[in-house]
């Protein structure tokens, strides 16, 4: 593990010995397995933070023999690209965290489900597959991934959703609990895993739990590959340690005007210039699966709001009135608010509508739609009115 | 419209035929007449002994499959908000010049429709898009002449 500078990293895109790691891992059992995870104090790199390791023993505690391990790779966030190349430049540790996973949790069976929207990559990653199951076949490891594409759809990103689309059906997200790890893909018991949350198990059985313990802070251990884009001169992914501010991520991919940050994508949050220094990006702060875009004084946050809201409108499944009327309604509202039809304390309106849309949507997605909205008509009131 | 012929048995048979064989079949027909028409819809159904309904009711919900007449080249800009700051809507006003058609449309010839799409992950090197499943980075309005000509030559 090298530590280039003040805090980038390069964990995920170091070149390991596949056959060593699964070796490793392979003469450990499940629970040292499951204990090296817990301890690193990983928490899944997609975006909602479930520490991985309890994830792992919840699915290793169910009685089924059937079980899967299933690769979330329908990277949807705006803003999120990491995924892609980490497939892309070393999809044989995606395989090799799966496979680690299916021993930690007695699972013989991976399904990766790739968006379709990363079709062009599918040939090579099953070219660099049957290598990969050759391999497991050398250690004799009874292990085997297969892949699912999506269709174009943000909601398949959300577990559930995910595996009723892998099932066959509409993407339409499942009440919980139960929870997948008891109830999952075929509604047997399933660790689903983000693509960046299999490759950092791999180095953490790699390095050891008490070497990744290093980086990071309590809340937010290790390091994470953002996806930088907006108004930057640097566009592109990075590996940095977590635990830094809004601040230092912005002097260092800064264009010199950033007047706000979005952090976690269209359903994570904006945060404004003035607390820049204040904010940390992690989960003792504001959490994010690695988006982040930079917008400087040139760009109107009433454009950045209705980006979203329009995105969030057509990706809404439309199964819960919550998030279906909801995201449509925050739309048309801010539109009326923009023309003058409404006075502006309309936009109180429309928050507690957010607020609604938190307490009462099905899942995440009409739950955080009203992060971005939120945040972004508190800090930049007079952009949404004037 | 298109004449299936062979190809949904030749589907059901790679992919199986359980509720979990239907996205992989309507993909692979997708990816051969690049949308489902109501009669592919319906063979698929018989073939999976479920209703025709199901079918519909599952493909409707995918921006991918597609169950309106699309042309050979479906091309997808995208619109989503770094895109959209570094110029999408110069892209999408080239393509439709050089087309003629607008947002939304398929050409006479039935070789191109053009759409815009949610973010297709390249926003490092935006304004992106697709063409059918080739990603296309860092456009200009010159360079997508360029793009689309090679696709007329083809």
């Amino acid at each position: 593990m090298t530590k280039q500078g003040l805090n980038k990293v390069d964990l995920i895109f170091e070149q390991v010995d596949a056959k060593e790691v699964l070796k490793k891992a392979n003469e450990m059992t499940g629970e040292e397995i499951i204990k090296q995870i817990l301890e690193s104090g990983l928490k899944g790199r997609g975006g909602a933070g479930f520490p991985t390791g309890l994830k792992w023993k919840y699915t290793a505690a169910e009685k089924d023999p059937e079980k899967y391990i299933v690769c979330n790779a329908d990277e949807g966030e705006p803003g999120t690209f990491k995924d892609r190349e980490i497939l892309d430049r070393v999809s044989y540790k995606v395989y090799a965290g799966m496979a680690i996973a299916g021993m930690a949790i007695g699972a013989r069976q991976g399904i990766v489900y790739l968006r379709g929207e990363y079709k062009f990559l599918l040939p090579k990653l099953l070219k660099e597959l049957d290598a990969f199951h050759k391999l497991l076949k050398e250690l004799g490891l009874d292990f085997t991934i297969s892949y699912r594409l999506g269709s174009g759809a943000y909601i398949c990103g959300e577990e559930s959703a995910l595996f009723e689309s892998i099932q066959g059906e509409r993407g339409e997200p499942r009440n919980k609990p139960p929870y997948p790890t008891s109830s999952g893909v075929f509604f047997k018991p399933t660790s689903i895993n983000n693509v960046e949350t299999l490759v950092t198990a791999v180095m953490i059985i790699h390095h050891g739990a008490e070497v990744y313990n290093q980086l990071g802070t309590k809340d937010s251990r290790g390091s994470k590959v953002f996806s930088v884009s907006g108004d930057t001169p640097t566009p592109g992914i990075f590996e940095l340690e977590l635990g830094m501010t809004v601040q230092q991520f912005v002097n260092e991919f800064g264009d010199g005007d950033t007047k706000a940050v979005q952090v976690g994508g269209a359903s994570g949050f904006c945060v404004p210039r003035k607390k820049f220094t204040e904010t940390i990006i992690g989960f003792e702060g504001v959490p994010t699966g690695g988006s982040m875009k930079l917008f400087n004084s040139s760009r109107s946050m009433y454009n950045v709001l209705h980006n979203y809201l329009d995105f969030f409108a057509e990706e809404s499944c439309g199964q819960c009135t919550p998030c279906r009327v909801g995201c449509q309604q925050l739309l048309k509202g801010i539109e009326k608010v923009k023309k003058g039809e409404v006075k502006s304390t309309y936009l109180n309106e429309l928050v507690k509508l957010a607020d609604t849309m938190k307490m009462a949507s099905k899942c995440g997605l009409g739950q955080s739609v009203g992060n971005a909205f939120k945040s972004i008509v508190e800090n930049f009131r007079e952009e949404i009115i004037y | 419209m298109y004449n299936t012929g062979n190809l949904v048995k030749e589907l059901t048979q790679k992919h199986g035929r359980k509720r979990e064989s239907l996205i992989p079949i309507l993909q692979g027909i997708v990816e051969k007449h690049n949308y489902l028409t109501d009669e592919a819809m319906v063979e698929v159904a018989k073939e999976l002994e479920i209703s025709a309904a199901e079918v519909y009711g599952t493909a409707s919900f995918y921006t991918f499959l597609d169950t309106q007449p699309r042309g050979k080249y479906v091309i997808r800009v995208c619109k989503t908000i770094t895109c959209s700051m570094k110029g999408k809507n110069d892209i999408v006003h080239t393509i439709e010049d050089m087309l003629k058609i607008r947002v939304g449309e398929t050409t006479s010839d039935r070789m191109f429709t053009l759409l815009e799409t949610n973010c297709i992950g390249w926003c490092h090197k935006a304004p992106a898009m697709l063409i059918n499943e080739i990603p296309y980075t860092e456009l200009t309005p010159e360079k997508v002449v360029e793009i689309l000509k090679s696709y007329l030559k083809k």
